[in-house]
């Protein structure tokens, strides 16, 4: 039975509604870099815990110190790369394991940050700037200045310069690299190169993805990226459980990563609609990650028969 | 073609399992010699693969190839070099990325890769005839990912992009073990048929004496990282497990003790 109180209640969560599709899409981009590390490097990223504030930082001071958005939003990008690169030279020049190699960039960062911004953190106003998003965009604007429009046209744009890379003979050898590196080696691929080269593509699209979410909520902060990295495995692992079976091409599966992020963030909304307490939302996403992470292991162990042992060994 | 002087290679070096692979080994391989190589487990067949491929650095000597000293090149710069087909099935392909793509790359060994197309229509063609030539029905199934194939498939397609832009040196390193006898047998003799074709030059480590004496022009022996039989010719042709056997016992003072050597016969 629907009183006035439900009706208001639901009202509520309706108006959230799209800027959490908002949202949700800028931080697919996020996690359209973690999959590149993810799913197509093999490699556990963590520097995004950092560059993702990096990104965010460095387009807002950018700005506050008067240069134009777009000039903001490159040199965000380019951060971004720079701090994939650090990670990329820790793994492959000294040898350090890429998770670690991905912590001690992410430690570093925080103090970067820091420093870019001089403080913990910087607001901007949307009012006084020209900002490509805002949670002010979303609704009673022309249609070209919506947020949610505008940033998936970035999302499309982005998925097809992707598509188009992987597609390459480098962006092959990137993947030969990531999914057996030893053949990548056999057929001439420096694949030292190419993890590095990965990690800053990844890292750039994270550090982007910083930079409209500072400007989407109107300040850049030096925790905006805790926990990056596990919102977007889970934007990788819910996209591939509702759309694996039916996209196979590349293109398709980015598409689904961006949507699985989407997904993350309307869920993340109900939860806060149902009034559940938000400082339980990170150990909330830590458990639905973990859970997900485990599922192909435990199927492997527990749900196959054993493998024909081929050979004459 | 190949020059290997006095090379060794120890691992593990100060702890307990300290094990010399390579014990300043030599050999010279001529333009097209097809050479077996045998020995038992630990005599350093598969090391002196890796120590040309340049997996890892080696201790000492030289490694030459064609008249380029490759000693300090990275493996990946001496992959314009060499084919390499491993012994596991799994190692020589990318099982996530289609069989087409995977002869893409081959094509491309010892290219500068850039932001050109990964694969062209018109190779295409060319990866439908040489597919066929596998008689593996893999010519229909270009994009197909690998990691469907069986080991035997993916092993055929392995030493297709091995070959597939002439190396100038080929490296067989059990690449039969993995497989069951009746798909061991077709992959040897594409094997063969690729290396008379395009004249290789070839390196072929085997635990089967039978196929080591019947397959190239020659075979050396190895025992704890050296090469203690060097044979070729008529010679070579003439052998018998037994004259191997036997050349074994004399040059290494060990009886040939090795129960998956004489199971393999």
């Amino acid at each position: 039975m629907l009183d006035m109180f439900t009706i208001a209640e639901l009202t509520k969560l309706f108006n959230a509604l799209p800027g959490a599709v908002a949202q949700g899409l800028i931080w697919g981009i996020m996690a359209i870099g973690v999959y590149i590390t993810y799913r197509v490097l093999d490699i556990a990223d963590l520097t995004v815990d950092g560059s993702l504030g990096t990104g965010g930082a460095v387009c807002i001071m950018l700005m506050l110190t008067g240069h134009n958005i777009w000039v903001s939003m490159l040199g965000a990008l380019l951060a971004g790369m720079l701090a994939g690169m650090v990670t990329g030279i820790l793994h492959t020049f000294m040898g350090i394991p890429a998770i670690l190699s991905g912590i001690l960039t992410q430690l570093g960062l925080y103090s970067v940050n820091l420093k870019v911004m001089g403080k913990a953190n910087q607001a901007i106003n949307v009012d006084k700037f020209n900002l490509l998003v805002s949670l002010r965009f979303i609704r009673g604007v022309p249609v070209y200045k919506n947020t949610i429009l505008l940033v998936a046209v970035i999302v499309v744009l982005l998925i097809a310069l992707l598509y188009w890379f992987f597609g390459t003979e480098l962006g092959c050898s990137l993947r030969a690299t990531g999914c057996n590196d030893r053949m990548a080696r056999a057929q001439g691929i420096n694949t030292g190169f190419n993890r590095v080269l990965g990690l800053m593509l990844s890292n750039s699209l994270v550090a982007f993805s910083g930079a409209l979410l500072s400007q989407y909520q109107g300040f850049a902060d030096v925790n905006m990226g805790r926990g990056a990295i596990v919102i977007g495995l889970a934007a990788v692992i819910i996209g591939e459980a509702i759309f694996g079976r039916i996209f196979h091409n590349f293109a398709l599966r980015l598409l689904s990563v961006a949507m699985g992020s989407i997904v993350y963030y309307l869920v993340y909304q109900i939860v806060i609609w149902r009034g559940i307490d938000t400082d339980l939302l990170k150990i909330l996403s830590a458990v639905v990650v973990a859970v997900f992470l485990a599922i192909p292991y435990w199927k492997s162990k527990y749900f196959t028969k054993p493998a024909k042992k081929g050979g004459s060994q | 073609m190949l020059e290997i002087k006095g090379i060794s290679k120890t691992f593990n070096v100060g702890t307990v399992n300290e094990k010399q692979a390579l014990d300043r080994l030599s050999l010279t391989l001529n333009d097209g010699d097809f050479c077996t190589v045998i020995g038992g487990n630990g005599a350093g067949k598969s090391t002196m693969l890796n120590a040309i491929a340049g997996v890892w650095p080696v201790d000492e000597g030289q490694i030459v190839i064609d008249g380029q000293d490759v000693t300090k090149l990275p493996e990946h710069k001496r992959a314009k070099f060499m084919g390499r087909v491993f012994q596991d099935p799994m190692n020589g392909t990318a099982a996530s990325m289609g069989i087409e793509e995977n002869l893409a790359l081959a094509l491309r060994r010892g290219g500068r890769r850039t932001l050109r197309p990964g694969i062209r229509n018109q190779e295409r063609k060319l990866y439908r005839d040489l597919l066929s030539r596998l008689g593996l029905g893999l010519e229909t199934r270009l994009t197909s990912k690998v990691g469907l194939l069986s080991g035997g498939q993916r092993q055929a397609l392995t030493l297709l992009m091995a070959t597939l832009e002439r190396p100038k040196l080929l490296l067989l390193d059990e690449h039969t073990a993995a497989l069951d006898p009746k798909t061991a047998r077709k992959v040897l003799d594409l094997t063969q048929e690729f290396v008379e074709e395009q004249n290789l030059t070839a390196l072929m480590v085997t635990h089967n004496m039978k196929d080591a004496i019947a397959m190239g022009n020659r075979l050396i022996m190895m025992h704890e990282g050296r090469i203690i039989y060097d044979v070729s010719g008529e010679t070579k042709k003439n052998l018998t497990v037994e004259d191997l056997l036997k050349k074994f016992g004399e040059a290494s003072g060990e009886e040939f003790a090795n129960d998956r050597m004489m199971l393999a016969n």
